[in-house]
């Protein structure tokens, strides 16, 4: 057996076993149990498949000959290169940035995809036949969306771009713009057969680069998850596709599993917030004429943190419902402390957590974990919602639009129909804020108007600290 | 070679199981998830690193040097980030019990 066809083998066989340890690792994934080992197990999957692509180089094409150490060179630096850039900055991302780093690291994905499509359709002389060239064209836009639609979505959530921007018949510019870029893929498909002038070419994905900021700047930060969701789900296509016209089933599956995996999971996720995926992308929060907004009556009035730090401590049941301001203010642990005062009282203490609740589903369960905060105390919305007329006190900490509830009533709203936790039932609000701004859909909150509801401004860390400095000294003081 | 309907079925099967795996998840998992697929798609670094070691031009080796190294940084940020996020789950069972 020749060196080419032992390398080739060794290469197919690795990629059968990646396969089926991404498949397996994702399944392990899908519950908490196993959800720690699933990562590991696709981990080694990727890792058996990069060492055996390395044999690559010795089946390169005759064409390629000449150029395959400095080719091998390239490779190894980059690959050293975006290893260990990505590999730090995953490190040191702080968990309440995790969402916007998810979308940087899929936008990668999408641009690698891009570039293999580019590579292919930039080959000077090599002939595709006709249904890989179309496939090429496809992965290579889709890519080149979710490369661009993501930096716009990391941006939009670090903080480096404020506000959405809109203009007049913007889905008008960018039906336009799709319609465009993919008719010009298509006629380096169809009419060009892969032979259009490089300029061309260039032009189809810088066409469907800006296709992707186009269609991304005009969706609000709260849409984002289900954005970033959907440009995951774009980015498995592209690679799914790409590995099509490459010859390569690890690809082709692995893009396709992640592809119909993220769809779903896009779905799902827009479920949970009361948003259909089309809502999302075509009509956005704050399009439907936000001037509509009803008069609110009554007055915010402002509490001291330590009189309602004493105020939980006589309670009998304090229901906490955390938003992306307590994780914003790293207050998760002082408020951890607190609740074990609250609970060495004998006050009984559950924690609500909506279903968007952080940045995206699941964000705050993640958050409290890190804390410390024990399973059993923590709720799903369905299953607290009904507790909230027992409750004497509801504490929300940085939170606003999940407990808006003009997400009931007012139909005018931007969030209205959004399934709200029921704060307002309880005998007393608390609202911990930083100052008097309104939620990130940019909506006024009647709740902190409401006659049950007291404002306790200040930093949730400061907060947190007063309440705990507050109890203590009174337990101190009893003996 | 997989061609025409040899492809398809290997797509048909994957988006079907792709599906099967997400479908009964608490929605506490979905962020995890949501960045453990997006870690399984960054094996497009493999697709890169066979385009670059087969580029021919200038051209061709910059376009795939640029992919390899966004590949490499959607496999290797994925792959922390899913299990940073995942470690905490663990941890978290361990106290309860």
């Amino acid at each position: 057996m020749s060196t080419t066809e032992l390398a080739s083998l060794v290469i197919d066989a690795a990629f059968l076993a990646a396969a089926f340890l991404f498949i397996y690792g994702l399944k392990r994934m899908s519950s908490p149990v196993t959800a720690a080992s699933g990562i590991r197990v696709a981990g080694l999957g990727m890792l058996v498949a990069v060492l055996a692509s390395f044999l690559y180089v010795f089946s390169v094409s005759e064409a390629a000959l000449p150029h395959r150490t400095v080719n091998a060179a390239l490779a190894a630096v980059a690959l050293i290169l975006g290893l260990s850039w990505a590999w730090i900055s995953g490190k040191r991302v702080e968990m309440t940035a995790m969402p916007q780093m998810v979308a940087l690291y899929n936008g990668m994905g999408g641009g690698a995809a891009a570039a293999i499509g580019a590579v292919e359709l930039f080959r000077a002389g090599e002939d595709l036949a006709l249904i890989p060239l179309v496939v090429t064209i496809i992965g290579s836009l889709i890519g080149a969306i979710s490369l661009s639609g993501s930096l716009i979505a990391w941006a939009k959530l670090d903080g480096r771009i404020n506000g959405t921007w809109r203009i007049k018949g913007q889905q008008l510019l960018n039906g336009t713009f799709f319609v465009a870029t993919l008719g010009l893929g298509l006629y380096i498909a169809l009419i060009a057969h892969g032979h259009a002038p490089v300029a061309l070419t260039a032009l189809f994905f810088i066409g469907a680069l800006i296709f992707g900021v186009l269609m991304t700047m005009p969706i609000g930060g709260a849409d984002m998850p289900v954005v970033i969701s959907l440009y995951n789900a774009f980015t498995g296509l592209a690679v799914g596709f790409e590995g099509f016209v490459l010859q390569n089933p690890a690809l082709m599956i692995a893009g396709m599993v992640v592809g119909s995996a993220g769809t779903l999971l896009t779905l799902l996720m827009a479920k949970a917030m009361n948003r259909s995926v089309s809502n999302v992308i075509f009509s956005n929060f704050g399009a439907t004429g936000d001037e509509q907004q009803g008069e609110i009556k009554g007055s915010m009035k402002p509490v001291d943190a330590g009189d309602a730090g004493i105020n939980m401590r006589y309670a009998s049941k304090v229901i906490i419902a955390p938003g992306y301001g307590l994780a914003v203010a790293q207050a998760q642990h002082k408020l951890y402390e607190f609740v074990k005062l609250l609970q060495d009282a004998g006050v009984e203490v559950k924690f609500a957590i909506h279903p968007v609740a952080g940045r995206m589903p699941g964000h705050m369960n993640v958050l409290l974990a890190e804390a410390g905060v024990p399973y059993d105390i923590i709720y799903d919305m369905e299953d607290i919602n009904g507790e909230f007329k027992e409750a004497d006190v509801a504490i929300v900490i940085g939170a606003n639009d999940t407990v808006n509830p003009a997400a009931r009533t007012n139909k005018s709203s931007p969030i209205y129909g959004m399934p709200i936790l029921n704060v307002d039932q309880a005998k007393q609000v608390y609202v911990v804020k930083r100052g008097q701004g309104k939620g990130y859909s940019g909506v006024e909150n009647e709740l902190f108007f409401a006659d049950n509801t007291n404002m306790v401004y200040g930093d949730a860390q400061k907060v947190m600290v007063s309440m705990i400095q507050a109890v203590k000294s009174l337990d101190g003081g009893g003996h | 070679m997989l061609t025409g309907f040899i492809a398809l079925y290997i797509f048909m099967l994957a988006a079907f199981t792709g599906y099967e795996i997400i479908g009964r998840v608490p929605s506490i998992l979905h962020t995890p998830l949501m960045s453990g697929s997006n870690f399984v798609h960054g094996i497009v670094v493999v697709g890169a690193l066979f385009a670059l070691l087969n580029a021919t031009s200038i051209t061709e080796q910059v376009i795939g040097f640029f992919g390899v190294l966004l590949g490499a940084g959607n496999a290797a940020g994925g792959y922390v980030v899913t299990e940073r996020m995942l470690q905490m789950f663990k941890s978290s069972d361990k106290k309860k019990a």
